[in-house]
């Protein structure tokens, strides 16, 4: 089997649920039905929702699921753009590493719904920049209707100072896309002092197609799906029961292993970077002094690129990506590398290597072995 | 050996590939990106690096089970194709892109590249043929004579044809979409692909226009009279009859036809097809397939179009110059296009026409 390594696209699922998913497929009930049935799995989901409120430390009421994490971010930010706009508020404040989940709708609602999109900029290690948060806020913050700046980048997991945000921004409304977060650095939704947040089930072995937008309590925001009003009439659908059950499960099991598993995975990852600096001369680790989430490495090479290593390693049995690509599959530079102070040339001989719950140390040797003899052939490629 | 497959997305370079695969190589699918700014979906037969088309290529390489990869050579393509296009119209010449393509993408960056990598050569869908001979590896003729694309490949040295691979030369189109749906390839039924990919809409001169802008010169006669007028000499090519747009008819009422395009003086000049008639071309830059051959007479044919018939000449090669003297007059022969030379089915070389004479 090629070692696989890279976690933060996907994980594999949890073994309890999976069993808790496939128990759950063969049974029969519409939570929203009032008769046995529906009761019997109504029941099930209000206490996954509880199992996952715990989690995340908010009320179970605030948890409103949704199909995947990238629903979760188009809810909060178009909803909360178009409250705010109810009131006169038209201004959008992203940071400029945000996965594109949270940029296209900020662009979308530029486009198409007169909003002006402000983007704040990152430090060389991808740490945003508070003073410039800070001066906006006093300059223009009556104008702003959410900002929204992510938990942890996807690409150099790099971990955002979220509660400094919320202290600056008083009673703006900040959302927080936390997918890459979640289950990997203690996330309290009532100390970060978010308006909302948004989760996915599949980074932290839940099943793909279903994510949770963390709301707080009495902010009702306009709606993107409407139908039977079955999340606080904010998202409609019928509930995917055994998806969310099986999240539940995934969290649970996360909450119980966080820092055995937190600290291992990021042992691994501490011997994958020192060993990949020593075996090839000229690399480096981008945000590789700021606090990051375990289990992510974004390695540039220079000399190289990006869509001949993923080959070459994968031709190795190594499977990693580079966080990026665009829906053609041609390589772009990183934006995020971008915003970090690359240039194109060097974003575009940046790889990511996930580690995850699954990974050990033999994955971790089978790519230093691999790795020197890679980045020579591709060095050689890149020179034409 | 380890190969790369150029897979476009159609059906014949999916059938290559699943036949590389097949027949025990490591292969790996490549789609080339040659545009920056790709369209979604084709619109008709042309173009062959929209989205849908990479889409294809990589459910075709999931089907045959083999990895695969995108890589972006638009900055190459641009550079080594699109302005060269661009160039040789400006210059008064008529180039075949196709083979530009050939010659400086699939069968140089693209396999300099994978030799970097460690792997042995490129598989296309091409129709044509390798044979391994006492002097190497040469170039033939594909069996399916409707479909032999040895002519857009003739611009390909010793060294490029020893690194690539044509699975298809020994059968028909006809059959190798037969193949492709009894292998589960979805694109069997595909159209194929013509024109220029980079001229999605095929109106060349409207294309050309864009770029060159538009310059409004004479159309004269072969004695220096003006008769109508251009928006860009560019546009025409020598034997081109249709779209000339004369105000003055013949005496006799015979049509005329492009003779000349001088694009220093921006002029068009127009005559009698039999004006037209060549028996001597010269070619420059000469590229050898196989063996080089030098100024003694050979008998032979040269083709000038991709699917243009073969011409019965006697070639030789002197002053560095490939020359071919044929056999019955040619009418409409444009400087700029390529001159392949074959030795029966084998392709000798090519060279670029810079000069023609009666």
């Amino acid at each position: 089997m090629p070692v696989y390594l890279d976690h933060a696209a996907t994980t594999p699922m949890a073994d309890v649920a999976v069993a808790v998913m496939t128990q759950h497929l063969t049974k029969v009930g519409n939570p929203s039905s009032l008769h046995s049935y529906g009761r019997d799995v109504r029941k099930d989901l209000e206490g996954a929702r509880e199992e996952i409120a715990t989690a995340l430390d908010c009320h179970s009421s605030e948890i409103i699921f949704t199909a995947s994490g990238t629903e979760a971010n188009n809810t909060a930010i178009k909803g909360l753009f178009w409250k705010g706009q109810a009131v006169g508020r038209n201004v959008v404040v992203i940071s400029s590493i945000e996965h594109h989940a949270v940029l296209d709708p900020a662009h979308w609602l530029a486009l198409h719904e007169g909003a002006e999109v402000i983007e704040i900029g990152v430090d060389s290690n991808g740490i945003i920049d508070l003073a410039e948060i800070e001066d906006l806020i006093s300059r223009r913050g009556d104008e702003i209707a959410v900002i929204s700046i992510m938990s942890s980048n996807n690409e150099t997991g790099v971990v955002q100072p979220i509660g400094k945000v919320t202290e600056l921004a008083g009673t703006i409304p900040v959302h927080s896309d936390a997918v890459q977060s979640f289950g990997k650095i203690p996330l309290s939704f009532k100390q970060l002092g978010l308006t909302a947040m948004s989760v996915s089930a599949h980074k932290l072995g839940g099943p793909i197609g279903v994510g949770a937008l963390v709301l707080r309590k009495g902010f009702d925001i306009p709606a993107l799906l409407h139908g039977g009003g079955q999340e606080r009439d904010i998202r409609s659908g019928t509930f995917n029961t055994p998806s969310i059950l099986a999240f539940a499960a995934a969290v649970k099991e996360s909450v119980q292993t966080f820092s055995e598993r937190n600290e291992r995975v990021a042992g691994l990852r501490n011997q994958l970077v020192q060993g990949l600096l020593a075996k090839v001369p000229g690399a480096y680790i981008n945000g590789e002094t700021a606090e990051r989430v375990p289990g992510i490495i974004n390695a540039t090479f220079p000399g190289t690129e990006s869509d001949t290593l993923m080959l070459l390693l994968d031709g190795e049995g190594i499977a990693c990506s580079t966080g990026s690509a665009c829906s053609a599959g041609v390589q772009r530079p990183s934006h995020v590398l971008l915003a970090m102070g690359h240039t194109d040339i060097t974003a575009r001989s940046s790889i990511r290597f996930s580690l995850g719950a699954t990974s050990t140390s033999l994955d971790v040797e089978q790519v230093l072995r691999a790795l020197p003899s890679v980045i020579e052939r591709a060095r050689m490629a890149n020179l034409r | 050996m380890k190969l790369i497959a150029a897979m476009s997305g159609g059906v014949d370079s999916a059938v290559a590939a699943a036949r590389a695969h097949e027949s025990g190589h490591e292969v790996i699918g490549v789609h080339l990106a040659l545009s920056s700014n790709p369209q979604k979906y084709r619109s008709g037969a042309r173009g062959c690096c929209t989205i849908e088309d990479s889409h294809d290529a990589r459910r075709a390489a999931d089907v045959i089970g083999i990895p695969f990869y995108i890589w972006d050579m638009a900055e190459e393509f641009h550079e080594g194709v699109v302005e060269n296009f661009i160039a040789e119209y400006a210059a008064g010449r008529t180039p075949n892109p196709c083979l530009r393509c050939n010659e400086k993408i699939k069968f140089a960056a693209v396999l300099d590249r994978a030799r970097a990598m460690g792997f042995d050569g490129v598989v296309t869908g091409h129709y044509a043929i390798t044979r391994e001979g006492p002097a190497g590896k040469t170039l033939h003729r594909a069996v399916d004579e409707s479909k032999d694309q040895s002519y857009v490949l003739s611009v390909l040295t010793i060294e490029q044809i020893a690194g690539a691979i044509f699975p298809l030369g020994d059968t028909t189109k006809v059959d190798v979409r037969k193949e492709a749906k009894a292998r589960g390839l979805y694109v069997a039924n595909k159209p194929d692909s013509h024109d220029i990919c980079f001229v999605p809409s095929g109106d060349n001169a409207g294309w050309l226009h864009q770029r060159l802008g538009s310059k409004v010169g004479p159309i004269v006669d072969q004695d220096g009279a003006q008769i109508g007028e251009h928006n860009g000499a560019y546009t025409y090519t020598i034997g081109q009859r249709k779209g000339l747009g004369l105000s003055v008819p013949t005496i006799d009422g015979s049509p005329r036809f492009v003779l000349k395009v001088e694009p220093l003086t921006n002029t068009v000049v127009v005559g009698p097809r039999e004006d037209l008639a060549v028996t001597r071309m010269i070619g420059e830059k000469t590229v050898w397939c196989g063996p080089a051959i030098g100024p003694e007479k050979n008998r032979g044919f040269v083709q000038i179009r991709a699917h243009g018939r073969p011409l019965a000449c006697t070639y030789y090669f002197d002053n560095d110059v490939l020359i071919a003297e044929l056999d019955e007059p040619l009418f409409g022969l444009a400087t700029g296009q390529q001159m392949a030379i074959y030795d029966d089915d084998r392709v000798v070389g090519s060279a670029t026409i810079w000069q023609t004479q009666q």
